[in-house]
């Protein structure tokens, strides 16, 4: 479904990915684990257009039979339009927006409002916190709503590839429990999902496959049990044991 | 000094109000999408005053076209202040942007001077508009009417717009966020050039407002309105678009007033009084009266 192929980027003047590849395949969850400034944001950024490529490509195929797209020249907006959602590190919630506002906002694109009114329902329901907070600035939510939120307005473009970048930051372990049982609950219902996370824990249990990076290149990949049983995975990031 | 003196004052007070506070609101929006003061703001304000001379004297259009072209006006140069000025310097520093704008300001005074001279041409609104009313003790022309009733009117119309529009849903959200607003799909190039272009429009009628107000135009007219207008965008909280009206009044009142009830010996001290108003109001509150602390974007 989506290819990167040794992709280089440059923040400014700072060379951060030095040449990442990996597949995402319809259907499954991806996660990229990987050390602060591994280059897993940026990653991300660049897949959703916010940053582009010196070199190398990315290539998505929306729909199993239909044409191949080249993502790595096309601007942000243009790149949510063809399904790829994705929801930012430190959740970007429009804090001066309503609850229902940021849910809206997530179905910029979209101009079926029946669609819209029944997706926000949906995701209501996914979040039943949301409904209750509808006219309320999102920020006053906490940190665990506004994740929630972030999801629901992510959701409201009806990706087919979900991003997500660390979900779990600044969450307590019952908030990620729940977060992630809802992800895997996305994930059933045909919605692909790439993220990142520091808890790599939690991640190597949800993902079906996954990435390690280490500046700016993977080092290892592999099915999530493989690489929680990994000595060095365990050693570097599940806290040994 | 009567009641009536008084009163007279108020009206006077918000005539000039409404002024400001369409011109602050100009400031407050663009500030608010894109962290700038656009200090050729005022200048738009001049513009919109000469096409109204150009409509109404040379042309002789009816009232509400001249009205509909003095805003249009402002649009397109707004429109091509951001083009020109604005997008090229994004993401410079914010000084650079600043800096930017002071040069169109002054090259847009020195092209007025240069095409239609300093010399103060006089402005004369159809006789309809020029009559007395009188209500009690106040007294005001038509325009005066004209200029406080449709002040009003495009204020409720810009905040319905910002609050109730999918565009003004998409410029709230481009306004906290940029990238975030681009992931959602938002293409926040046409939404901060919507945010120029209604911001200028309402420069551009105040144009026409000032030239029915004081009758007498010149291509730096457009100064000291904006400099004031400024002043009341940051009074009420840049960004703020209630804040700038709200700014506005306080300031067209606090300007009439002034003069009005003290002796006219300090009359000539009233920009030092606007000037002085706002470092009080700052110093008490840093954000304005409706602004919030959150001016930097995350």
């Amino acid at each position: 479904m989506l290819e990167v192929d040794d992709i280089h980027v440059y923040r400014g003047r700072t060379y951060v990915l030095k040449g990442i590849s990996l597949r995402v395949t319809r259907g499954e969850i991806v996660a990229l684990i990987g050390a602060n400034g591994a280059g897993k944001t940026t990653t991300l950024r660049t897949i959703s257009g916010l940053l582009h490529p010196r070199r190398g490509h990315i290539r998505y195929r929306p729909e199993a039979d239909g044409p191949e797209l080249e993502l790595d020249r096309l601007p942000a907006e243009e790149i949510v339009r063809r399904g790829i959602s994705h929801c930012p590190e430190g959740r970007g919630i429009f804090a001066s927006l309503t609850v229902r506002e940021n849910l809206l906002v997530g179905a910029y694109l979209r101009r079926d409002n029946r669609g819209i009114e029944d997706d926000y329902r949906r995701v209501c329901d996914l979040f039943p916190i949301l409904g209750q907070r509808a006219g309320q600035a999102a920020g006053s939510l906490s940190g665990g709503e506004q994740e929630m939120l972030a999801v629901g307005r992510a959701l409201m473009s009806r990706p087919r590839l979900l991003i997500l970048d660390e979900p779990s930051l600044g969450l307590g372990p019952l908030v990620v429990e729940t977060l992630f049982a809802t992800l895997a609950d996305i994930n059933r219902r045909g919605v692909t999902i790439l993220l990142v996370e520091q808890n790599a824990v939690m991640a190597l249990e949800l993902a079906h496959r996954a990435y390690v990076l280490e500046t700016g290149r993977v080092t290892l990949s592999g099915s999530g049990e493989e690489l929680a049983a990994d000595p060095e995975v365990r050693r570097a990031y599940l806290g040994g044991a | 000094m009567g009641g009536g003196y008084i009163a007279q004052q108020i009206v006077n007070g918000l005539i000039l109000g409404s002024m400001y506070a369409l011109v602050a609101i100009g400031f407050s929006m663009i500030y608010g999408i894109i962290r700038l003061i656009n200090f050729a703001h005022g200048d738009v304000v001049m513009i919109g005053a000469f096409v109204t001379l150009a409509l109404m004297q040379v042309a002789g259009l009816p009232f509400v076209l001249v009205a509909a072209g003095a805003l249009a006006a402002g649009a397109v140069v707004g429109v091509l202040i951001e083009r020109g000025a604005f997008r090229p310097m994004r993401g410079a520093p914010q000084v650079t942007g600043f800096i930017a704008s002071l040069a169109v300001s002054i090259m847009l005074q020195n092209l007025g001077i240069l095409l239609l001279t300093a010399q103060p041409r006089n402005f004369t609104f159809p006789a309809a508009l020029q009559k007395v009313i009188n209500a009690g003790p106040v007294s005001f022309r038509v325009i005066d009417l004209v200029i406080m009733l449709s002040a009003l009117g495009l204020m409720v119309l810009v905040m319905l717009l910002v609050k109730r529009t999918r565009l003004g849903m998409a410029m709230r959200a481009t306004a906290e966020n940029l990238d975030v607003a681009r992931l959602m799909g938002i293409n926040i190039n046409r939404t901060i050039l919507a945010a120029f272009a209604m911001g200028s429009a309402l420069a551009g009628i105040a144009g026409l407002m000032w030239g029915g107000k004081f009758g007498q135009i010149d291509p730096l007219l457009g100064y000291v309105p904006g400099l004031k207008s400024f002043v009341a965008a940051v009074i009420g909280g840049v960004g703020s678009i209630p804040g700038a009206i709200l700014g506005g009044y306080i300031l067209g009142l606090a300007e009439v007033l002034f003069v009005g009830l003290l002796p006219p010996i300090y009359s000539a001290y009233r920009d030092a009084f606007v000037f002085g108003t706002l470092i009080v109001i700052l110093l008490i509150m840093p954000n304005g009266l409706l602004g919030s602390d959150k001016g930097e974007r995350a």
